[in-house]
């Protein structure tokens, strides 16, 4: 029990620490330390397909394109441009007032049952991978040609365009 | 295996929730505040993982796993957002030499 809450204070902290450092490549870095968090967090709940997807797919394959692209752009300096103290305070106040808003809504409803596995393999590869092929076929081959036609388009956005150059 | 299990998950739900909103808020905040492209995405990479949690736990709490499954496309989906959105970053790098988006407020016209 007390494992998550050390979990959950190291994933504010380092969340935080993504949205507050200068430097955009230890923002990546403390970004995937939070995913790392994050993968503890599902282990600690049994969805074990959740978090190897989380683990490899997260924190191998995403972070790692944003760490490519920063360094194609090499922009790995300190020279970010702030914004004015008033938009951020601004901004601090319509964040906060989302939460303010979940804070009071959980206030006003008081009980609160445990979460408690009942079926262990719920979050197994076999199990969920029975309901994905199963129930959920047409998503799961759907999803296929969105990834076909976003790696299209990114390779069309991302080559130069002869003409212009 | 079944103790640890139930050592580990006494917690309760409200717990999860809010852990999850401030996470949540705090991927608002990044994107209200930073004027770095880059890191913009990043704090919406943070919202949508935090959602993520959520219905894990919540799948957890219904013992109902089309909740794992859901986050299974929220993932593929994220992926391919993310490599689109790269490439526009590098297309507007190209273009204007800054990932500042105050460049971008042409767009407005």
């Amino acid at each position: 029990m007390s494992t998550f809450y050390f979990v959950a204070f190291l994933s504010i902290f380092f969340s935080i620490l993504v949205i507050t450092a200068k430097n955009p490549v230890h923002s990546i870095l403390y970004l995937i330390l939070t995913f790392a968090t994050f993968t503890i967090h599902y282990i600690l709940m049994n969805a074990q397909f959740v978090a190897i997807v989380n683990f490899i797919v997260y924190m191998g394959a995403i972070l790692v394109l944003f760490l490519y692209t920063l360094m194609l752009i090499n922009l790995n300096k300190d020279s970010e441009p702030q914004k004015s103290r008033f938009v951020k305070i601004i901004g601090f106040i319509a964040g906060g007032c989302f939460l303010v808003a979940v804070v009071a809504a959980l206030k006003a409803y008081k009980t609160s049952q445990l979460v408690i596995l009942n079926d262990p393999n719920l979050g197994l590869v076999k199990n969920l991978g029975k309901i994905l092929f199963n129930e959920y076929l047409l998503p799961f081959e759907v999803s296929s040609i969105l990834l076909l036609s976003a790696m299209v388009g990114a390779v069309l956005l991302a080559t130069k365009d002869p003409k212009t150059t | 295996m079944k103790t640890v299990n139930d050592a580990i998950q006494a917690i309760p739900l409200n717990q999860y929730i809010l852990l999850c909103s401030i996470i949540f808020s705090i991927g608002v905040i990044g994107v209200l505040i930073r004027r770095n492209a880059i890191v913009i995405f990043m704090s919406v990479e943070l919202m949508l993982n935090s959602v993520n949690l959520l219905l894990t736990a919540f799948s957890v709490y219904h013992g109902d796993a089309t909740g794992q499954v859901f986050v299974f496309f929220i993932m593929a989906l994220a992926a391919a957002e993310v490599a689109v959105g790269l490439a526009i970053i590098v297309m507007i790098y190209r273009n204007t030499n800054s990932i500042d988006i105050n460049v971008l407020n042409r767009l407005k016209w």
